[in-house]
């Protein structure tokens, strides 16, 4: 299951929802806003996806990392829209009958997310400018 | 012969920035997405070349040089930062 939200992401409660029947092992992942990227000083950021195609992307991630890992349940949520520091961005929980499994799996889904997912994260800067994650930075290196 | 066709486009993050609103409409005679933002780049100075964008055809990622047919959705996708 992925869900993108415009609201807060309530961790205990996603990770309430994962099957929790025969399992041994609980591994998530909270991806919380920093106050600093690239020795930079962040105020807030905002976070934008083109929603169809990273709902679809998200649950190919978890397709595949159930088919490649012994687990029982994969969640993931991400946040969209305005964030301020300290805030979850992105969450990811997998439960498995063994921790080595449900760890390989969390760690899948995450970074699959982060390089498959079409969504986008702009950062506002404590001195006034802003710039979208990657974009300015991919036309500077190259 | 005239290969004219409808496609709808929708821009997001720098590229709606640049171009000004999320999405729109042209008639294009352009064959391929690659043909189409190269024409969109020129028209609009988007800063990004090509080759560092996805490209989406109706929800679904495709190549560059898939052919566009007339009523395709075109999503241009800049480098992704989400997590």
């Amino acid at each position: 299951m992925f869900r993108l939200s415009t609201t807060p992401i309530h961790c205990d409660d996603l990770k309430n929802d994962l099957s929790v029947l025969t399992i041994g092992a609980v591994v998530t992942f909270e991806g919380i806003v920093r106050n600093h990227n690239d020795g930079r000083k962040v105020l807030a950021l905002e976070y934008e996806a083109y929603e169809e195609l990273a709902v679809q992307e998200a649950a190919k991630v978890i397709a595949e990392a159930r088919q490649q890992f012994d687990i029982m349940d994969a969640h993931c949520a991400h946040r969209i829209g305005k964030l301020t520091i300290g805030d979850v961005a992105v969450w990811v929980g997998v439960s498995a009958a063994h921790r080595d499994s449900a760890f390989k799996a969390c760690r899948y889904i995450i970074d699959e997310i982060k390089k498959r997912l079409p969504i986008w994260k702009k950062e506002y800067y404590t001195n006034g400018d802003s710039g979208w994650v990657n974009c300015q930075q991919t036309i500077l290196h190259s | 012969m005239n290969a004219t066709k409808k496609i709808h486009i929708r821009y997001y993050a720098l590229l709606r920035e640049q171009r000004g609103c999320s999405d729109e409409t042209i008639q294009t005679d352009a064959q391929t997405p690659l043909e189409l933002y190269t024409y969109l780049r020129q028209q609009h100075r988007f800063s990004l070349d090509a080759n560092l964008l996805k490209v989406s055809l109706n929800n679904s990622f495709e190549s560059w040089n898939s052919p566009l047919k007339n009523n395709d959705t075109v999503v241009f996708i800049p480098p992704v930062a989400g997590g």
